[in-house]
């Protein structure tokens, strides 16, 4: 037995030169320079990132400054009637006197002077001038249409105040007609401009004008968005259109969505969350909820025009039940609509506040020997409000905003009467913005951007309401 | 033993058994039809699609085939074929997603990956007012801001007052928001551990964030982009009031493509705007234009539907199971 050669060792190898050749790594100078760059490259993107998301909060700081822009601002105006000729037509000191100055009396009978005998029968029937006398009907006359079965209003008693008397005057009297208009920042920072504009063009475009000349223009400074803008009704006449009646109407409509979609919501919700085993029945009503979810609104309103204006006439008229809509475009439809819409939003916000409360709670009911629905009902529900509170009014918001459903079941685009019933016809704010932008006249685009604030303050109003809510809610119960 | 509680065998096996509780039932029973009523609004929507657009079909003005291969849509004279108000859909579906796309997935990445929790309380709300705001407020924002704007860039002779860049823009704006939460969602999902893992190996945020984090959440981050397409494609107040009322109708001549079909300063009537304003005046029922804008519904719906379960489809088949 030889005795085995020791075995042969390697040569010992260094890291890194024996493994890589000399120029592998990059030289002092190389590796500071790649760093560098590498550095510039990410503090570049990082900018780049940074420049987008500050484009989208720019997006948004523009189109509320577009709005607020459009809601204020210089106007020129060409009066019917100056209100220092009307003065001292009829004998007061102009210098002296303004028509706010004038009593109820005095405004009457200016306006008495004024507007053609019809029209001041017809405001006289809408609300009595005076408690004892008739100014524009006759007595023998006012005692037959009262006593008919379509009284007007003017027959329930009330007379108007000096305010109304007032705004009457100008409207009617002094009949301003607005024929230029201005934004809000321009109209500070350069109010000679707009006058500028406005002079060459009266000059440029005479006929455009029709009768008016340059020496009559008016300007004054116009709020477009001001709480007479909220309770004035439509008109056709930018100067003197509200949105009382297009804001009733969105009210309307978020009840009836409410009515609706909140309890067979929540209630779906709960049997998903809480009921359903999870056969084949209940899995397609979840599927179907998610793809319900994303279906256009558009294509909602298309539903509502086919079933529930047209199918269901007899009962979204109200013809069932005796009242009398000429046909099926309602608010109630719409409600309804705009509720079916709001549906899986409700659900599928209702279902992740349910599947928050904790397991412990339940099985602490069921351990004290209560039913399922009693566990649900005084101990999972409580707990879930907040959440279910706040999804809920924020599809809520969504649904008042919602335009293409409403135009699809026959929002009238004109109308100047208030709702007085789920069987109305009605308009809503959204409708009322869509109507005005769409009008080429620049007078309704100022108008359509008071409308869409008065829309805005809503709805941040709504969140407002629904973060105040859950706060205090979650207080209470933890 | 069962002596000892007072009850014989029978007694207790009769205790064991379930109660039969009416009221209970009655509970269950009523949730169920609150849930079952989304059911009955799916076989609405899709047996009144059907049945108009089948009298839209049978119709003697129009065949199915006309109406999937025709290039022109002429209500008035009687031709209805699809293809320019899918054509007008699509442009300004894609100039928006060619607006909201970086924007949305930067504010998302950067929210997720970047931001300080100050720098996200900031810009976390404003993203949500951003959804709050109505539709028809963007419209409005399109045609006074947007339209004048680009007419000012380009030139009122080249930029007409109805375009679809304008309306294409403005729809991105709106769709920013859906983008970057979803995004933001998908990549919030992303365990934690990849991240530590690749900052160990020396990788820079940057690096982390694109080569990390945003291919674990490509799937969460595509489904998002797929919905905002739909949604897009079914946005109707913005492409009604600012791409117009005139259907893109195109032939396939010397230079329609760059001349009419992909002009993107003239306007375009969308599918969902032909919808709007063939509504909105007084549309009586059973005419042929009552029938049309169900046939476009249709259309619609089927499109839209097949991207949103297109989303679900990419986040089950392509979702990395990380622990």
């Amino acid at each position: 037995m030889s005795t085995a050669a020791p075995p042969e060792l390697e040569p010992a190898r260094h890291f890194p030169s024996d493994y890589f050749p000399s120029d592998y790594f990059p030289s002092e100078d190389e590796y500071r320079g790649l760093l560098n760059k590498r550095t510039r490259r990410a503090r570049g993107i990082h900018m780049l990132l940074l420049l987008l998301l500050t484009t989208a909060v720019l997006g948004l700081a523009i189109l509320l400054y577009t709005i607020v822009d459009d809601s204020f601002g210089l106007v020129a105006v060409v009066n019917q009637n100056e209100p220092e000729d009307v003065l001292a037509g009829y004998g007061y000191d102009p210098d002296v006197t303004v028509l706010s100055d004038l009593n109820t009396e005095q405004l009457v009978e200016v306006l008495e002077g004024t507007v053609s005998s019809g029209v001041g029968r017809r405001l006289e029937r809408e609300k009595r001038f005076f408690e004892d006398r008739l100014v524009f009907e006759s007595q023998e006359t006012w005692g037959e249409i009262c006593a008919s079965s379509d009284a007007p209003p003017g027959c329930g008693g009330g007379v108007r105040g000096k305010g109304d008397v007032l705004a009457l005057v100008e409207e009617r009297v002094i009949a301003p007609d607005i024929v230029a208009a201005e934004g809000m920042v321009a109209s500070i920072i350069n109010p000679n401009g707009f006058k500028d504009s406005v002079e060459a063009d009266f000059a440029a475009n005479p006929a455009s004008y029709g009768d008016y000349t340059y020496d009559q223009v008016r300007y004054t400074w116009r709020a477009w968005f001001s709480w007479k803008f909220v309770t004035t009704p439509a008109s056709d006449k930018p100067e003197l259109a509200g949105v009382r009646t297009a804001v009733l109407g969105s009210i309307w409509l978020v009840v009836i969505t409410v009515l609706f979609a909140v309890p067979v919501g929540v209630g779906a919700a709960i049997y998903l969350e809480e009921f359903a085993k999870p056969t084949r029945i209940n899995d397609l009503i979840q599927t179907n909820i998610n793809n319900l979810a994303g279906v256009p609104s558009i294509v909602y309103g298309m539903l509502g025009l086919a079933i529930l204006v047209r199918l269901l006439e007899p009962i979204t008229s109200g013809s069932l039940f005796g009242a009398g809509a000429p046909n099926g475009r309602t608010i109630l439809s719409a409600g309804l609509t705009l509720g079916l819409l709001t549906l899986p939003v409700v659900i599928i916000s209702s279902q992740e506040a349910i599947r928050a409360v904790p397991n412990s709670l339940r099985n602490a009911g069921l351990g004290l020997g209560a039913t399922k629905w009693q566990t649900v009902r005084s101990q999972v529900l409580p707990v879930a409000v907040p959440g279910i509170l706040t999804g809920t009014i924020l599809a809520v918001a969504r649904a008042i905003g919602e335009t293409a459903p409403l135009i699809l079941v026959g929002a009238a685009s004109f109308i100047t009467v208030s709702p007085n019933g789920p069987f109305s016809q009605f308009t809503a704010l959204p409708i009322q913005i869509f109507q005005w932008t769409s009008f080429p006249q620049e007078e309704w685009r100022h108008l359509a951007a008071a409308a869409s604030l008065v829309l805005l303050v809503l709805l941040l109003t709504l969140n407002a309401v629904a973060v105040i809510l859950r706060n205090r809610y979650s207080r209470r119960l933890t | 033993m069962a002596s000892d509680v007072g009850l014989s065998d029978a007694g207790m096996e009769q205790q064991l058994k379930r109660k039969h509780r009416p009221f209970e039932r009655f509970i269950v029973g009523t949730l169920f039809v609150a849930g079952a009523i989304s059911i009955a609004v799916t076989l609405g929507i899709v047996w009144e699609l059907g049945s108009e657009s089948l009298l839209f079909f049978t119709d003697p003005v129009v065949t199915i085939g006309e109406f999937f291969t025709t290039t022109t849509w002429q209500p008035q004279a009687g031709v209805f074929g699809i293809w320019p108000l899918i054509l007008g859909t699509l442009y300004i579906t894609v100039i928006a997603l060619v607006v909201a796309v970086p924007i949305g997935l930067a504010s998302a990445i950067y929210l997720s990956e970047y931001a300080s929790a100050r720098v996200r309380n900031f810009f976390k709300p404003v993203l949500e007012i951003l959804v709050g705001i109505p539709t028809v407020v963007f419209g409005f924002f399109a045609l006074t801001f947007m339209t004048p704007l680009l007419r000012s860039i380009f030139g009122g002779s080249v930029v007409g007052f109805f375009n679809v860049l304008s309306a294409g823009i403005v729809v991105g704006l709106l769709i920013v928001p859906l983008i970057s939460s979803l995004a933001e969602d998908a990549m919030a999902a992303v365990p934690n551990s990849l991240r530590q893992a690749s900052y160990g190996l020396g990788a820079s945020r940057l690096e982390t964030s694109l080569r990390v984090v945003v291919p674990a959440a490509l799937s969460g981050i595509a489904a998002g982009i797929v919905v905002a397409m739909s949604r897009a494609i079914g946005e109707t107040m913005v492409v009604t009031l600012a791409a117009g009322a005139s259907p893109r109708n195109f032939g396939f001549g010397e230079d329609a493509l760059f001349g009419t079909i992909l002009n993107p300063f003239q306007g375009a009537q969308t599918m969902t705007g032909y919808i709007a304003i063939t509504a909105n005046g007084d549309l009586s029922y059973n005419t042929v234009d009552y029938n049309s804008i169900f046939a476009i519904g249709l259309t619609l719906f089927v499109m839209t539907l097949g991207l949103n379960s297109m989303s679900r489809r990419i986040v089950r088949r392509f979702r990395q199971e990380y622990e």
